[in-house]
């Protein structure tokens, strides 16, 4: 076998809560500066979008109008990244870049939704009833605002990034194995270049109905990520994050500059039934990263739900030299992007010389003045998955 | 003895165990027994009422019922029911352990309409909006819809009931997505990252809002009766796929690994090819150059010519737009051969599978190559005269078989091929 490929991070495009491109973010995190919603769909906090021209990414109306806002939120950071990479309208690179979206879906029309529910419970509940509803109310391009690859097909179209497509689906695990494949297959030498990433709207009823079944979601009184033992939960963000990935050589022939290497992502699927198995999968994968300094930085997207952030907070106290980051206090619990996110800002953080400051009062983040060399990304789902990256310098 | 690494320097990647279910049966027996004797799975759809919907007939899987009933759930469990079998024959690890990845396909999961309407009627009032039934969905009454409704949940089943190895992926390319989950086992073979890997695509979808869904953008054939009758592909007559349900379950080892171990080999997968299309939403670029273009990728990747292809198995859908693209790819790639080239559609008798479509009809594909036999595409007595392939009508055929290629294209500009072949070439 071939020496693995060096893989670069060269483009970086972010929109979230806390506004759009790297140094809106940079300047947030560093005023640690959190935008949450109380009151929209209250008791349950969200972290809404910032307000964005969608018109600068997707120019063409009626490609936003065959979008619902997790897709529009996707190909817009997907052109922010494009553009942070300086390929937006290279038809040459486009043509053959390859993508990886890890995507949810479902979108739903609620008015639709809202009227056949209340019919039924009026005690309409014959045969046809659904059917005939469904038929006569749905949009019919709303179908294809759902479909999780169609964010990828949007991208495809709106952007011209069109080598190849996959999309990946299962929550937050999916966006960890989207860049655990994308690397694999850039160091392997199966692909060049890659755009890989994800977005969330997490200001949707239907979500947060989803979540609720499941007693994940933050309610009441908003507070930082670890100082949630008595409330747990967490409060839905909305963001869109992609990444352009390529491997060292193809960067360099165009002349790109890196923002940080990616090398290593790995992944597991614990089986959570047994009590502590989290910890103990994050300590199988630790040291598979590679080799790591004892005094490292560690951004995490931990989500603020019980068990999985006190298994995490576990296997983070036995690592006490990082510095650590938790992701979900300022932008909220993104899902499929919670991955791509750290990342990000883990590149950006390397670029930029400085880890952005703690933002918790428990004292799990502490301060650090060093400029980082190594950052370690960690994911773990709220209910199942967990992965993590190392993103370096380079040198 | 065959060199355990392609003329690439890669490792061989062959299927050593295959496990089918569509709604002509489970298993492969019966399920190649009914595709050659050109039987049709379609029928009136029973599950559900069927009044005021366009479209009243699907390959639905009937023969499997989970309680409670969900589209999700019978996706589960038609998977579990296609892997069993395939892992039976591979004979790969043991029990509950399988020493590789998993890479399912699988439809896009949501909250479910018998579930949504529960949830409704427990709000307990004759007007409420969704914010009163988000009120009410903690608690733990409907804890169990939480897990149900994930996207990974088919996927973390599957990966704990058959201890498949670190993060299983789930993925979805439409109608490409089988054909997809078939390429990710591959590519982390020939990464030399694993021996084996397995790759499941299920989808067990039919339910109102997806026919209607389909309904809408024009897609499904609305010639209900017969129901057998209605999946046409490249007749004349055709008027939309016919939606069906569907797994298939393959495992995929090197081939130095399944020769070391003694395995069954039921053939290779040779070369895999994607390339996407941005020209719509839903209908392919007219001139075809992306579909063209897959087709020529997979042929490089097997390292083959077209004229090593003696069979092609066709994403024939029988919607009007599909089978006049895949003409045009498959004449402007095969030349003259087009029209001589037996190219049948599984799709005329088992429908859409949709989700499983690629993997379904790789593993029918592979037991052509296996049986020497060409099932046929039925329903075909208006001939298109603008589709001129040798589509093996409505009778299957023995041939000789040395190489199929399988074609999978869908929504959102994905399209997906592989070359299957016998031995390693």
């Amino acid at each position: 076998m071939t020496e693995p490929k060096e893989a670069w991070i060269t483009g970086i495009g972010i929109v979230s809560s806390l506004g759009e491109g790297l140094d809106a973010h940079w300047d947030a995190l560093n005023a640690r500066r959190i935008n949450i919603d109380e009151k929209r769909f209250a008791p349950y906090i969200v972290h809404p979008l910032a307000p964005v021209s969608f018109d600068v990414q997707i120019p063409k109306k009626g490609d936003q109008r065959q979008m619902e806002a997790w897709q529009r939120i996707g190909t817009y950071a997907a052109g922010l990244a494009l553009d942070s990479a300086g390929v937006k309208g290279n038809q040459e690179i486009l043509g053959r870049m390859d993508m990886i979206v890890a995507a949810g879906g479902g979108e739903r029309d609620l008015a639709v939704d809202e009227a056949i529910l209340n019919a039924n419970a009026q005690g309409n509940s014959a045969p046809s009833f659904l059917n005939e509803r469904l038929m006569n109310d749905l949009r019919p391009t709303l179908f294809l605002a759902q479909l999780s690859n169609l964010l990828a097909g949007n991208i495809a179209i709106v952007h011209g990034v069109s080598g190849t497509s996959r999309t990946f689906m299962g929550e937050e695990a999916a966006s960890i194995d989207a860049a655990r494949i994308s690397l694999a297959r850039i160091a392997s030498g199966q692909s060049d270049i890659v755009l890989v990433g994800a977005a969330h709207n997490g200001e949707r009823l239907d979500l947060l109905v989803l979540y609720e079944f499941g007693d994940f979601n933050l309610t009441d009184k908003f507070a930082p990520v670890w100082a949630r033992d008595k409330n747990s939960g967490f409060a839905l963000g909305s963001a869109g994050v992609f990444l352009v990935i390529e491997s060292k050589a193809h960067a360099q022939a165009r002349g790109a500059k890196p923002y940080a290497r990616l090398t290593n992502v790995v992944a597991d699927l614990a089986q959570r039934k047994r009590p502590g198995a989290v910890t103990k999968s994050l300590e199988a994968l630790w040291p598979k990263l590679g080799a790591l300094a004892d005094n490292g930085n560690l951004i995490t997207g931990a989500t603020g739900v019980e068990p999985v952030t006190s298994e995490e907070r576990a296997f983070l106290k036995q690592h006490p030299g990082y510095a650590v980051r938790a992701t979900g206090t300022a932008f909220g619990h993104t899902l499929e992007t919670q991955f791509p996110l750290g990342l990000a800002l883990a590149a950006l953080s390397i670029s930029r010389g400085a880890l952005f400051p703690a933002n918790d009062p428990t004292g799990l983040e502490v301060e650090t003045s060093e400029p980082p060399t190594q950052i370690v990304v960690l994911g773990t789902g709220h209910w199942q998955g967990e992965g993590m990256a190392l993103v370096e310098a380079i040198s | 003895m065959t060199a355990p690494r392609d003329k690439f320097g890669r490792p061989i990647v062959v299927v050593t165990g295959m496990g089918v279910v569509t709604s002509l049966g489970a298993g492969k027996a019966d399920n190649w027994a009914k595709l050659t004797a050109g039987e049709s799975g379609i029928r009136t759809v029973t599950r559900f009422p069927i009044d005021g919907l366009k479209t009243t007939m699907a390959g639905t899987v009937d023969f499997v019922t989970v309680d409670p009933s969900s589209s999700t759930g019978l996706t589960e469990r038609i998977a579990e029911i296609a892997t069993e079998e395939a892992l039976q024959q591979s004979g790969i690890g043991r029990k509950g352990e399988f020493p590789g990845p998993l890479f399912l396909a699988v439809a896009p999961v949501e909250v479910e309409w018998p579930q949504r309407l529960e949830l409704g009627r427990a709000v307990g009032k004759p007007e409420f909006n969704y914010h009163d039934m988000l009120l009410i969905s903690g608690g733990g009454k409907f804890a169990a819809y939480h897990r149900r409704f994930m996207f990974g949940s088919v996927a973390g089943y599957l990966a704990e009931t058959f201890g498949t190895k670190g993060s299983p992926i789930s993925l979805s390319t439409a109608c490409a997505s089988g054909a997809t989950a078939i390429q990710l086992g591959v590519e982390a073979i020939r990464r030399g990252e694993s021996d084996a890997a397995l790759c499941v695509a299920t989808d067990g979808s039919v339910n109102p809002e997806a026919l209607v869904r389909f309904s809408l953008l024009s897609a499904l054939s609305t010639q209900n009766d017969p129901p057998q009758a209605a999946s046409k592909p490249f007749s004349k007559n055709r008027d939309g796929f016919v939606m069906a349900e569907g797994a298939g379950a393959l495992v995929l080892e090197s081939y130095e690994a399944a020769v070391a171990r003694g395995a069954p080999i039921l053939g290779v997968v040779a070369g895999c090819g994607e390339l996407t299309d941005s020209f719509h939403r839903t209908r392919s670029s007219p001139d075809g150059k992306p579909i063209i273009g897959c087709v020529r990728k997979t042929l490089a990747d097997a390292g083959m010519t077209s004229e090593q292809v003696d069979y092609i198995n066709a994403h024939g859908t029988a919607t009007p737009e599909n089978d006049k693209m895949e003409y045009l790819a498959i004449s402007t790639v095969f030349g003259e051969r087009a029209t001589q080239i037996p190219v049948s559609s599984n799709k005329s008798m088992v429908g859409h599978t949709i989700s499983a479509a690629g993997a379904v009809e790789a593993i029918f594909s592979l037991l052509t190559l296996e049986h020497q036999r060409i099932p046929p595409t039925i329903n075909y007595d208006i001939p298109d005269p603008a589709i001129p392939f040798d589509v093996v009508p409505n009778k299957a055929r023995d041939a000789r078989v040395t190489a199929v290629m399988s074609n999978s294209f869908g929504f959102g500009g994905q399209n997906a091929s592989l070359i299957l072949t016998r031995e390693p070439i």
